[in-house]
C-alpha cells in the first residue's frame, strides 16, 4: 500500500485516487477519491455512497464543491506542478471560508520543500511524489518555529501576540 | 530603524538553516535544477552570464552603518570588492559562488539582513521614498507601514508560488518618489474625512514588456484594514492570474483582462469576508511599528546661523556651493539637510559602490547622520540627517572618495541595469552606453542648463532600469544577433506618471550619443523659459524630436 504523510506520521494510504472516470463507467468499490467532474455529473448517485472523496485540479475552484462538503470524507487538491500555487488559496478557502474539517490532502507534484507552507494553509495529509524522501519530509514541518501571519494553523497573527 | 526581536532573529536563522540544507541537497544531486530554482530565487540567487548573482534585501532602502560595513566585508570576501545598488533599493553581488551562499546568508543574518524574497514569483521587497521620515513634503512617514507589510509578506504561506513576481511600493509625500503607479500594488498615504491615516490603493501598474500605469481600486482604505485588503487582492491574483504564459502572468494583465471594475468587485467580495478578521491591524501593532521609526534626537539648531555659515563656506568654495545646490535637499528639521551621495561618477557603472566606499560611507553615517544610510531606486545613496554645520566636512570626505559628483536628478545621473555585461536575460549591454553618454555630456554647465532629466537605460524589455518612465528611455534590443537601441521620450515616474513613447527605429550603439544630443538640442530650441524637459515634450509632442533625429541620420 502506498505511503502517506498524515498529521506528521507516515501511514499506509487506504484510499484509491481515481484520476478519471468515464461517464458510463461503473463506480468502483472501496475508498475512492473521485475527480470533481465525476462528482458533479453523478452527484445524486454518489451522495450517500460511503468512503467517498473528491479531488480538485488546480483550475477547479473550491466554491464548486462548497455545498457538498458534509457528504465527503476526504478532499484532495492536485498540484500539476509544484509551482502552481492556486492550491494554497484553495486550501485556506476550504478550511477558513467553507469550514471543511475533514482530511485535506495534497496530491500530485508534492515536494518536501513545499510542505511547511502547505501545512500552514490547511493541508493535513500529503501524498508526496514518489521520489521524495518521506523520512526527511517529516523534518520539513519544523523548518520554522514561528510565523508572522495568521493562517489555518495559527489563527492569531504574530503582531497580536508580541 | 526597525530592530529585530528574538522571534524575528529566530525565523531568520531558521531560514538560513533551511537554505543551507537545500543547497547541500542540490549539490548532492538530490534536488533537480527545476526544483532548486524557486528555492534559490526566493533566497536572492540568480544564475547569471558569468557567475551567480546574489540580491540582498535592503528593506525599503534602510541600512545601518553596521549593516553597510557587513556588506563591504562580504564584497571583499565573497565577491570582487564591490556591489551594485539595484532599482528596487536592493544590493547585488555579481560574483558569489553558489556553494558559499549559505555562509553569506549566515553572515548577513548576524546583522539582521537576508536575501529573502528578493526574487522569484512571490511578494518582493516593499519599496518607498528614499527621503521617508525626513522629507519636507511628507504627510506621514511610510516606513512603519513598509515594516508592517514586510512582516506580513515574509514567508506568507499562501503567496509563495504566485503566477509571477509581485511588487508593492508605499509613498507618504506630495511628490511620489517611490513610483507607486508603476507597481503591482501602489499605496499612497492619505487622510480620511476625520483626519485619520488611510491608503489610496492602486493596482496593476508595472513596466516590463507591457508597461501599464496602475488603476485606483480604493480611494480611502482605513489603516486597520491594510493587510486584509492586501490579502484579498493577492488571493484573487493567486487564483485567477494567468499561469500559462509568463509574459502575461503579472497582475496588470489580469486587471486589464477582467476589467478594473470586475476586478474590484472580486476583491471587494473577498475582502468582505476577510475584513475585520485576525489580520486586522490593532492600535498596538501600528504603535509598535511606528515606535521603530521615531524621530531621532535632533539638536535644536539655529537655522539662521547655519545658513549664514553655509553661505560663507559656499562663497569660499564654488565646488562646495555647486554640490550643495545639486545634491543636498531640504530637511523637515531646521538646521539639518538630506545629502545624496552620487554613485554616478563617469567611468563607474551606475550604482556600483566599492568596499572601500561602503566603509567610508558607514563612517560618514556614524559621524554625521545618526548611523543610517538609505539606498535609492535611482541607484544612489542618501544620508538623511546631516547637520548643516557638518556639510562641508562631509562634502570633502565625499569628494575624496568619488561620491560627490554633483549630478543628482540631472542627465548624467543615469539609471542603468547591469545589462549584457552581467545579466543572462539582457539583449544588449547598458553600462557602456551610460558611460558613453556621461563622457559626451561632461560639460556640467550644459547639463545643469537642461534642468532635471531622468535618463534610464535597460538592457532588455524586462525593464529593470524602468526605461518606460525615464523622460528619455533607452532600451537595448537584439536584431539578428546585433545590439540596437530603441529610444523613447516622455516617460515620467511622479504623480503625473506617464509612459514613454518610442521615437522611431532603433539605433546602433555608436549613434546613441549623437541621437541624445539632437534630442537635447531640439529641447533647448523649443523650451520656454526654464521649462523642464518633460513639460516641453508634453507641450510640443514627439514630432519635432523625431524629425530632427531621423532627418540628419537619413
Amino acid at each position: 500500500m502506498p505511503q502517506l504523510l498524515k498529521e506528521g506520521s507516515i501511514v499506509a494510504d487506504s484510499w484509491r485516487l481515481q484520476s478519471q472516470l468515464e461517464d458510463a463507467a461503473p463506480v468502483p468499490d472501496g475508498k475512492l477519491i473521485l475527480p470533481l467532474g465525476a462528482w458533479e455529473s453523478r452527484r445524486d448517485q454518489l451522495l450517500n455512497r460511503p468512503d467517498t472523496g473528491v479531488w480538485l485540479d488546480s483550475d477547479e475552484e473550491p466554491s464548486r464543491i462548497a455545498d457538498d462538503l458534509e457528504h465527503l470524507d476526504l478532499l484532495a487538491i492536485n498540484f500539476p506542478v509544484f509551482s502552481d500555487g492556486r492550491g494554497y488559496s484553495y486550501a485556506r478557502l476550504l478550511r477558513e471560508r467553507y469550514a471543511y474539517h475533514g482530511e485535506l490532502r495534497a496530491i500530485g507534484d508534492v515536494l518536501v520543500d513545499q510542505l511547511f507552507f502547505l501545512k500552514r494553509c490547511g493541508f493535513d495529509a500529503f501524498a508526496l511524489r514518489d521520489d521524495q524522501d518521506i523520512e526527511a519530509a517529516k523534518a520539513a514541518f519544523g523548518a520554522f518555529s514561528e510565523s508572522y501571519q495568521a493562517a489555518t494553523d495559527q489563527a492569531v497573527p504574530l503582531f497580536r501576540r508580541r | 530603524m526597525y530592530v529585530y526581536d528574538a522571534i524575528d532573529q529566530q525565523m531568520l536563522d531558521e531560514r538560513v538553516q533551511q537554505y543551507r540544507g537545500q543547497t547541500e541537497r542540490f549539490l548532492r544531486g538530490e534536488l533537480s535544477e527545476t526544483e532548486f530554482l524557486p528555492l534559490r530565487l526566493q533566497n536572492g540567487l540568480y544564475i547569471q552570464r558569468l557567475a551567480p548573482m546574489l540580491r540582498v534585501c535592503i528593506p525599503y532602502g534602510m541600512l545601518s552603518s553596521a549593516q553597510l560595513r557587513k556588506l563591504a566585508y562580504l564584497s571583499r570576501h565573497y565577491d570582487k570588492g564591490f556591489a551594485h545598488i539595484s532599482t528596487r533599493q536592493n544590493i547585488q553581488y555579481n560574483w558569489p559562488r553558489l556553494e558559499q551562499v549559505p555562509d553569506i546568508l549566515a553572515e548577513l543574518a548576524r546583522v539582521q539582513m537576508h536575501a529573502i524574497q528578493t526574487s522569484g514569483n512571490c511578494i518582493r521587497n516593499v519599496t518607498t521614498d528614499q527621503y521617508a521620515g525626513v522629507a519636507e513634503d511628507e504627510l506621514e512617514d511610510p516606513r512603519p507601514w513598509c515594516e508592517i507589510v514586510r512582516q506580513w509578506a515574509t514567508f506568507h504561506p499562501e503567496f509563495a508560488y504566485l503566477p509571477r513576481k509581485f511588487k508593492i511600493a508605499i509613498c507618504g509625500s506630495a511628490s511620489d518618489r517611490a513610483a507607486t503607479q508603476l507597481h503591482d500594488i501602489g499605496l499612497e498615504l492619505v487622510r480620511d474625512a476625520n483626519g485619520e491615516t488611510a491608503f489610496r490603493v492602486l493596482v496593476g501598474g508595472g513596466l516590463g514588456r507591457t508597461p501599464v500605469i496602475a488603476t485606483p481600486i480604493h480611494e480611502c482604505l482605513p489603516q486597520q484594514h491594510l493587510l486584509t485588503y492586501l490579502e484579498a487582492i493577492l488571493r484573487i491574483y493567486n487564483q485567477y492570474g494567468r499561469r500559462d504564459n509568463k509574459y502575461k502572468a503579472r497582475i496588470k494583465i489580469l486587471v486589464r483582462a477582467m476589467g478594473a471594475e470586475k476586478f474590484r468587485e472580486k476583491v471587494d467580495a473577498e475582502w468582505d469576508v476577510l475584513k475585520d478578521g485576525a489580520a486586522t491591524l490593532t492600535e498596538d501593532a501600528i504603535a509598535r511599528a511606528k515606535a521603530a521609526f521615531t524621530r531621532p534626537a535632533y539638536d535644536s539648531l539655529d537655522p539662521l546661523a547655519a545658513s549664514t555659515a553655509l553661505r560663507q563656506q559656499s562663497s569660499a568654495d564654488p565646488g562646495f556651493a555647486n554640490w550643495l545646490q545639486r545634491n543636498v535637499q531640504p530637511h523637515q528639521v531646521a538646521g539639518y539637510s538630506i545629502v545624496n551621495l552620487s554613485l554616478k561618477a563617469t567611468g563607474i557603472a551606475p550604482g556600483d559602490v566599492s568596499a572601500e566606499q561602503m566603509e567610508v560611507i558607514a563612517d560618514m553615517a556614524d559621524n554625521w547622520s545618526m548611523g543610517e544610510i538609505r539606498t535609492t531606486h535611482q541607484q544612489n545613496l542618501v544620508l538623511g540627517d546631516v547637520r548643516q554645520s557638518d556639510l562641508l566636512s562631509l562634502w570633502k570626505k565625499a569628494v575624496e572618495h568619488n561620491l560627490a559628483t554633483p549630478n543628482i536628478g540631472y542627465l548624467t545621473d543615469i539609471v542603468c541595469c547591469p545589462g549584457g555585461d552581467y545579466c543572462a536575460l539582457a539583449n544588449a549591454v547598458s553600462i557602456p552606453i551610460a558611460e558613453a553618454l556621461q563622457r559626451r555630456f561632461d560639460d556640467l554647465d550644459y547639463v545643469y542648463d537642461l534642468g532635471r532629466i531622468d535618463l534610464n537605460i535597460s538592457g532588455c524589455m524586462n525593464a529593470c532600469s524602468h526605461h518606460h518612465i525615464g523622460h528619455i528611455g533607452i532600451l537595448g534590443v537584439d536584431k539578428k544577433g546585433r545590439e540596437y537601441y530603441q529610444v523613447s521620450l516622455g516617460g515620467n515616474a511622479d504623480k503625473d506618471a506617464s509612459l514613454g513613447k518610442i521615437l522611431g527605429p532603433a539605433f546602433e550603439p555608436d549613434e546613441i550619443p549623437d541621437v541624445i544630443a539632437k534630442i537635447l538640442e531640439t529641447f533647448i530650441e523649443l523650451r520656454q523659459a526654464d521649462e523642464p524637459f518633460i513639460a516641453t515634450y508634453r507641450r510640443v509632442g514627439m514630432s519635432p524630436f523625431k524629425e530632427r533625429v531621423y532627418a540628419t541620420i537619413a
